[in-house]
């Protein structure tokens, strides 16, 4: 029963993207990173609510909005395990987890105050994902190894 | 085997770095190839590194190229706050090829995607130096006769010496056995520990130098720098235990030989020049063919 009410919540959205399984504390930088604040579409955001895989969860529906997969792996930098639903008149029409892409360009910064990406105008930061189950990066300029722990969104 | 350029050691598969230990041979044997006639050669040093510079204006002036470039950020306009995305463009205009050093760690590899000219790093603040890891690979080579196998032994500054783990990954194709000597200090990063592990090869950390002496096929030193002690007892101390002097070398392989990416301050007592064993100054000059290998081979010219 209760999982037919969820069901209901996530197709009442005629059409657009219903993000789901986010850690309730990630669920703001999504927000955030996702530049949602200047949308004039409808928005619903849930956050701690009930989760087996994760305790505590955050969800977020967009109305009548649909992302870049770029954009999305954003996302998967914070949120690795976040699940995307795609509705299309109320059907879910493609729902995917999200992965981390081989490589990620802008997003976060590098950790090291002596690379060229900290020093330099006008440059894009680039990383290459070297552990993509614990989130591991190394940047592509200065070679140095970033964990889940030094990585800071720009 | 024409390319944009050197920026790390990783660049180069093993059978890039046997191609271009070949090349260098070569060069030893017939110095007066004169491969870069008509060519020009950008030396940017933003920040002065005088061995470096020396040695690679050598390489090119031996083979008939010629060179322009600054040794000091001071003299360069990057000092009236121009980008080296300026610098780069603007230099890449009027050369064949640009050698750049750079305080900043990944300034080469930014260099290398837009320059239209190859790039060979020089050294990227702590982070590469992959011309000086081709001298010493050169360098084992030609003392040992062959790469494969050898028990090498890195001393002094593992921590933060740039050179030690640039070799340490270059070898990686070659079968070494290492012994890690250092003070607790500045001991080999976990990283690299990793990056043996991973790659099957054995090593050994250890504090004393006598203890690897009699094993060693190449003996690495390294400086250890004043600046990385908060305590100056304590560097006195480290100082004094991490100096090779000659009659250590009683009882050592005959095949043994010393190196030291220089400038050497004490770590290697003076009277150790006189061993058929101390090596460094024609590592230094080895480090000439070495480059003049990797211009030619970037240049398509080998």
């Amino acid at each position: 029963m209760k999982a037919n009410k969820k069901e209901m919540i996530v197709s009442a959205l005629k059409n657009g993207t219903v993000i789901d399984h986010i850690p309730s504390d990630k669920l703001f930088e999504i927000v955030d990173i996702l530049c949602l604040k200047g949308l004039k579409q409808q928005i619903t955001i849930g956050n701690n609510l009930e989760s087996k895989k994760l305790g505590s969860k955050g969800i977020i529906k967009i109305s009548d909005k649909f992302f870049e997969k770029n954009e999305l792996g954003k996302i998967a930098i914070i949120a690795p395990k976040a699940n995307i639903s795609i509705i299309k008149d109320y059907e879910v029409v493609e729902k995917f987890q999200l992965s981390l892409p081989d490589e990620i360009e802008g997003i976060i910064r590098c950790a090291n105050p002596k690379c060229i990406t900290n020093n330099e105008r006008d440059i894009v930061s680039r990383f290459d994902v070297i552990d993509k189950d614990n989130l591991a990066v190394r940047c592509h300029y200065c070679e140095k190894v970033m964990n889940k722990e030094d990585i800071v969104l720009i | 085997m024409k390319s944009n350029g050197l920026v790390s050691i990783s660049d180069y598969s093993k059978d890039d770095i046997l191609h271009i230990l070949d090349v260098a041979a070569d060069f030893e044997k017939n110095p007066g190839r004169r491969l870069l006639e008509g060519k020009l050669v950008a030396t940017l040093f933003f920040e002065p590194s005088t061995r470096t510079r020396l040695s690679f204006e050598t390489a090119v002036n031996r083979l008939g190229g010629r060179v322009i470039g600054f040794s000091d950020a001071a003299t360069s306009s990057s000092s009236k706050g121009e980008t080296l995305k300026d610098t780069i463009k603007m230099v890449s205009n009027y050369v064949d090829l640009i050698v750049m050093r750079h305080p900043i760690e990944g300034a080469a590899r930014y260099a290398s995607e837009i320059s239209s000219v190859p790039v060979i790093n020089a050294g990227d603040g702590a982070n590469q130096h992959p011309t000086q890891t081709m001298l010493d690979l050169y360098s084992i080579k030609k003392t040992q006769g062959t790469l494969e196998n050898l028990t090498i032994s890195m001393v002094g500054d593992l921590k933060y010496g740039r050179t030690v783990h640039s070799l340490l990954m270059a070898m990686q194709y070659f079968n070494p056995t290492y012994y890690f000597v250092s003070p607790p200090e500045l001991k080999i990063p976990a990283r690299y520990k990793f990056f043996c592990r991973d790659h099957g090869i054995p090593y050994t950390e250890l504090e004393k130098i006598e203890d690897v002496l009699p094993i060693s096929d190449i003996l690495y030193m390294t400086r250890v720098q004043q600046e990385r002690f908060t305590d100056p007892v304590e560097y006195e101390k480290v100082r004094n235990t991490y100096t090779l002097k000659l009659d250590m070398l009683d009882g050592t392989k005959d095949n043994l030989k010393i190196l030291h990416p220089l400038p050497r301050i004490t770590e290697i007592s003076q009277d150790v020049d006189t061993s058929p064993k101390a090596y460094y100054f024609e590592q230094a000059r080895n480090g000439v063919f070495a480059r003049q290998a990797v211009i030619c081979s970037i240049l398509g010219l080998v």
